[in-house]
C-alpha cells in the first residue's frame, strides 16, 4: 500500500473572481434535490449532535425523572460544586491522566516503529500479508478483545497454564488492579497499533527518494537517514496526531474501560467516561454526570485550541487554521 | 525480493534480515494466537477443555458440542438474528444518509454548503456526551426501539468527510459532460459519482457494518435484555461470568469455557468472513487517500 499512495483528495478548484454568482432564487431552484437530499444527514447533526450539545443544560438543573428534562428545577452550578467535591472524581481524572499518560508514551510511537518497519520491507508480498494481518484486530469488538486477553492472560488462561505445566509461580494480570494500567495499554497496542500504521505509511511514503539516496552518497547509515531525514519529512503528520491526542487527554476510550472496571474495582478501574456512566445514569445523577461530560468536552476543545496555536507558533501546520 | 531495493541502499547485513523476520513473525504470532486459541478451545472435546485447565492450543479430539450448545439456548441465535438485521438495516441507512450528504457537500457551489460543512466538522471537536445523547434519545421516544441503536449513529463524520473527498475528486468534466446530456443532480450522482466511487462506498460501507457488529453499549443503555444484539449477550457471559444455563432453558451440561469460546468465535466470524472482500481496497490506497483528505480538511 506504501507503494500505491492512492489519490490525495484535494479541495475543488476555487470559483474563479470573474465568474458571478447567480441570485438567490435561482440557485435554490437549481440545487433542489440536492438540498432535498441532504435532509436526513442535516437532520442527524442537528437532532444528535447539536440536541445534545444543547442539552447539556441539564448540567445546570436538578434533574429529577419524575418531572423529567424540561420541568425539572434550575440549580445554577451547584452541580458543579458537588462534582469538585467529590473524591471519586478526582480518583477518576487521576486514573484517566495517567492512562492518558501511559498511552501517549507506548501507544502512540507504537504504530509509527511499526510502520518504519513496514515501510523498510522489500517484499511487496511480506509488506501486503502482515498489513492485513496486524489491521484485523482494529475491527475486533471490545468485549471480544477483553475476552481474548482474558483467554491468553487470565488466571485459567494459556499464559498461566503453560507457567503452571512448567512449574512456575502463575502471575495475576486480569481482574488485578496493580497490573490493570499495564494491561490496558497493552490492549489498546494489540488491537489499535496496526490500524494506526497507515497515516504513518502514507507520510513515509511521501518522503522524496532523492533526499535518502543524497545522504546515503553522504554516508549516512540508517540511523543518520531515520534522524535527519525520515523524521522531519513526516514531522507534520506527528505533531497534527499530537495535537489530536492533547485534545483527547481525558478521553481514553470508553467501552475498553467500562468493560473492566468491576473487574479491578472503582479505585484502579474508574476514568472520567465511565465516572459518567455509573454516578449518571447507573446512580441516576444524570444532572452530576452531565456536569462531569461538560468538564470534559470543554477541557477538551480548550486544549486543542491551545495546542494548534502552539503548533502555529513554532511554524507548523497544525489542526485547522482560522481565516 | 531485491526488486525493490533502490541502489543507494545497499544491501542490508544478515543480522538486520533476522532481527527484522523474527520481529515480523513475533507481530503476526501475537496478533493471530489469540484466535488460533479461542477456536482451538472452542473445537476441543469438552473433557480435554476441563483436563487442560480451561485452554487449548492443540486440541487432540474433536467437537461440536459447544455449537450446538450455543444454538440449542436459543438466546444466542436470537442475539446473532438481532445484530443482523441491525448490521443490515443501519449499514443500508447509514451509506444512503453519508452518500447523500457527502454529495450535496461536495458540490462546489451550492447553497448554504460552507456554514453546513463547518457546523459539521465541529462536531469533531466536541463530540456529544453521553448523557445528553441519552436524553435526546429519551426525549424523542426511542428507548427500547431498536432504532435507538442506529439513529443516534446515522452518519459519522470522519466518513462524510473521507467521502466528500472522494467526491470532489470525481473530473468535474464527466460531471458537466453527463449535465449537457441533459442528466440531473441525481442521475449523475447514481451513474456517474457513485460508480467511480465504488472503493469508497465498499471500504466506508464495511465500517459502518463493523461498528454496528461490534455496539454493544447502546444497547445496554437503551434497550431490554431480552432485545439485546450478541456482543451485549457476550458481555454477560466471557466478562461478568453470567451461565449461559440462566438464561436459557436447556442446561448446559457443556464444559462452559468452550462453549463460552464458541459464542466468541460466532461473535467474530463475520467480521472474519467479510474482511477480506474490502481489504483489497484498503491495497487500492483507499484509506491513504482517506486520511490525507481529513489532513487537508484544515483548509478551507
Amino acid at each position: 500500500m506504501a507503494a500505491t499512495p492512492g489519490t490525495p483528495a484535494t479541495t475543488a478548484a476555487p470559483r474563479t473572481a470573474t465568474q458571478k454568482r447567480p441570485p438567490l432564487r435561482r440557485r435554490l431552484r437549481r440545487d433542489w434535490l440536492l438540498l432535498l437530499i441532504m435532509v436526513p444527514g442535516v437532520l442527524y447533526f442537528l437532532a444528535f449532535h447539536y440536541g445534545a450539545l444543547f442539552g447539556n443544560f441539564i448540567a445546570f438543573k436538578d434533574y429529577v425523572t419524575f418531572y423529567g428534562v424540561w420541568d425539572s428545577q434550575w440549580i445554577g452550578v451547584d452541580k458543579f460544586a458537588d462534582l469538585f467535591a467529590d473524591s471519586d472524581f478526582w480518583q477518576a481524572t487521576w486514573n484517566t491522566l495517567s492512562i492518558s499518560f501511559l498511552q501517549l508514551l507506548f501507544y502512540f510511537p507504537a504504530p509509527l516503529a511499526l510502520a518504519m518497519l513496514l515501510h523498510s520491507l522489500t517484499s511487496d508480498t511480506i509488506r501486503r500479508f502482515v498489513q492485513s494481518v496486524v489491521y484485523l484486530p482494529h475491527f475486533i469488538s471490545w468485549v471480544i478483545v477483553v475476552a481474548l486477553f482474558q483467554q491468553v492472560l487470565g488466571d485459567v488462561g494459556v499464559f498461566n497454564g503453560l507457567l503452571a505445566n512448567g512449574g512456575l509461580h502463575t502471575v495475576d494480570i486480569i481482574g488485578n488492579p496493580d497490573a490493570y494500567k499495564p494491561l490496558v495499554i497493552a490492549q489498546v497496542i494489540w488491537k489499535e497499533c496496526g490500524w494506526g500504521t497507515i497515516i504513518f505509511l502514507a507520510a513515509l511514503a511521501g518522503v522524496n527518494e532523492q533526499l535518502y539516496e543524497a545522504a546515503a552518497i553522504d554516508g549516512a547509515g540508517w540511523w543518520r537517514r531515520t534522524w535527519h531525514v525520515t523524521l522531519p519529512a513526516i514531522r507534520p503528520v506527528i505533531i497534527l496526531l499530537l495535537i489530536l491526542r492533547l485534545g483527547d487527554i481525558l478521553t481514553v476510550g470508553f467501552e475498553q474501560f467500562f468493560l473492566q472496571r468491576d473487574a479491578v474495582g472503582p479505585a484502579a478501574g474508574e476514568v472520567l467516561d465511565t465516572f459518567v456512566y455509573y454516578k449518571g445514569i447507573q446512580s441516576g445523577d444524570f444532572s452530576l454526570g452531565a456536569a462531569a461530560g461538560l468538564m470534559k468536552g470543554v477541557v477538551g476543545l480548550i486544549l486543542v485550541y491551545a495546542a494548534n496555536k502552539l503548533a502555529h507558533r513554532f511554524g507548523e501546520q497544525g489542526v485547522y487554521r482560522s481565516s | 525480493m531485491s526488486a525493490n531495493r533502490p541502489a543507494w541502499m545497499g544491501k542490508p547485513s544478515p543480522l538486520v534480515k533476522a532481527v527484522k523476520a523474527v520481529a515480523l513473525v513475533v507481530v503476526v504470532a501475537v496478533v493471530l494466537f489469540p484466535f488460533w486459541t479461542i477456536v482451538a478451545t472452542s473445537i476441543a472435546s469438552p473433557q480435554e477443555v476441563v483436563d487442560n485447565g480451561g485452554w487449548v492450543v492443540i486440541p487432540t479430539s474433536l467437537s461440536f458440542h459447544a455449537y450446538t450448545d450455543v444454538f440449542e439456548g436459543g438466546v444466542i441465535t436470537h442475539a446473532l438474528l438481532i445484530s443482523g438485521g441491525i448490521t443490515a438495516v443501519g449499514t443500508l441507512l447509514s451509506l444512503v444518509a453519508t452518500v447523500f450528504l457527502a454529495y450535496a457537500l461536495s458540490r462546489p457551489s451550492i447553497v448554504g454548503g460552507k456554514p453546513v460543512l463547518l457546523a459539521i466538522l465541529f462536531t469533531f471537536l466536541f463530540p456529544p456526551a453521553m448523557i445528553p445523547a441519552f436524553l435526546v434519545v429519551q426525549e424523542l421516544g426511542l428507548k427500547e426501539d431498536y432504532l435507538s441503536l442506529i439513529l443516534p449513529v446515522l452518519v459519522n463524520t470522519f466518513n462524510l468527510v473521507v467521502m466528500r473527498g472522494f467526491f470532489q475528486n470525481v473530473p468535474s468534466e464527466l460531471i458537466e459532460a453527463a449535465r449537457l446530456d441533459g442528466a440531473g443532480d441525481f442521475r449523475i450522482l447514481t451513474r456517474v459519482v457513485m460508480p467511480l466511487s465504488k472503493a469508497v462506498i465498499a471500504v466506508i460501507g464495511l465500517f459502518y457494518a463493523v461498528s454496528y457488529w461490534n455496539s454493544f453499549f447502546t444497547a445496554i443503555l437503551y434497550m431490554r435484555s431480552d432485545q439485546w444484539p450478541v456482543q451485549a449477550v457476550l458481555r454477560q457471559y466471557v466478562t461478568q461470568g453470567a451461565a449461559l444455563s440462566n438464561t436459557s432453558e436447556v442446561t448446559v451440561v457443556n464444559s462452559p469455557q468452550s462453549t463460552k469460546m464458541a459464542v466468541v468465535v460466532m461473535a467474530t466470524i463475520p467480521i472474519i468472513v467479510l474482511y477480506p472482500f474490502v481489504q483489497r481496497f484498503f491495497a487500492k490506497g483507499v484509506l491513504t487517500g482517506a486520511i490525507k483528505s481529513l489532513g487537508k480538511r484544515s483548509q478551507p
